[in-house]
């Protein structure tokens, strides 16, 4: 299948999904006024990954910034996410040192979601 | 002739770094947030501030672009969908400070929804924000009605609103979210 590879704007992450390396990355920012177009097609590619899905599946989430918009389109990529079955998951959850909110957040879909989360703490993402 | 003094020195006394008025559209929504990024750069904020003050202006925003009514056609002619702002930074908080018109018909919701939020502390926001994010309904705005929540959680102040009715119709709502400035922690 084919992989994802979206550059970033100043309201859209950057989007890196990789099916033969079972590697999904989400970086940068996340604020659209409307997500739901823009998450449309990684909840399909999750969904064509969940039928031949690597042995392990790294998913990197490593965001600066997300709207309230986008936080319920993230949750519905995790609950997809949670669909792909037979394969090692890891979500790690990243946020720059002191951003006790982004923390929060990721706690938050960590108390909501079935896949074990990494909370990592980086200086600068 | 209006009085252009007027308006800066009232300006300057609220301590006002930005502000406009009129249609909230998503092109302005983006310079808006690259003028107030780079403004707080400026400044040297600490990035736990600027942090803050942009999570809670991208809220205030998208709800203005997304929330806003008709203004009263028989005071304000043809200026449909026009909204307010205003960022005022003081000494220790930062200000958003928005208005714009609803029907008179949503105030009750929205008032209820405001009160409801602000009867909450910290912990029952975290808990209600989880439930709705969890078993909310996402609207074809692409709002999933946790902005307001959202803006309480991270400002961590009560939402600071008033609704005052233009006509039957039409009713204005102005919106004060207060940022408070971490106190510096000492190394």
């Amino acid at each position: 299948m084919e992989n994802i590879n979206i550059e970033g704007t100043p309201k859209t992450p950057t989007v890196k999904f990789d099916a033969g390396g079972g590697r999904l990355e989400l970086s940068g920012r996340s604020i659209p006024e409307n997500s739901i177009e823009f998450y449309k097609p990684l909840l399909d590619w999750i969904e064509s990954y969940g039928g031949s899905p690597q042995g392990k599946t790294e998913v990197d989430i490593k965001l600066e910034y997300f709207n309230t918009s986008s936080s319920k389109c993230i949750l519905d990529v995790f609950k997809k996410l949670e669909g792909v079955g037979s394969t090692d998951m890891t979500i790690n959850w990243y946020y720059e040192e002191d951003d006790e909110d982004m923390l929060e957040a990721g706690e938050d879909y960590q108390a909501i979601i079935n896949i074990p989360f990494k909370m990592i703490e980086v200086e600068e993402m | 002739m209006l009085d252009i003094y007027d308006f800066y020195d009232k300006m300057e006394k609220h301590n006002i770094m930005l502000s406009f008025k009129g249609a909230v559209t998503s092109e302005l929504l983006s310079s808006i947030l690259g003028i107030m990024e780079t403004k707080m750069d400026n400044l040297a904020e600490p990035p736990k501030i600027k942090k803050k003050v942009f999570n809670v202006l991208v809220e205030c925003l998208q709800n203005l672009y997304h929330h806003t009514d008709e203004a009263p056609v028989d005071e304000y002619g043809m200026d449909v969908r026009s909204a307010i702002f205003m960022i005022g930074k003081m000494e220790d908080h930062y200000s958003i400070l928005t208005g714009n018109f609803i029907y008179t018909d949503h105030v009750t919701k929205l008032k209820t929804k405001l009160d409801t939020v602000n009867a909450m502390d910290k912990d029952e926001l975290k808990a209600y924000y989880k439930s709705v994010l969890n078993n909310g309904e996402m609207s074809s705005k692409g709002g999933g009605g946790l902005g307001m929540i959202d803006i309480a959680r991270k400002s961590g102040q009560k939402l600071d609103y008033n609704f005052m009715r233009v006509n039957d119709k039409s009713s204005f709502f102005s919106l004060n979210v207060k940022v408070v400035q971490p106190s510096k922690e000492v190394a």
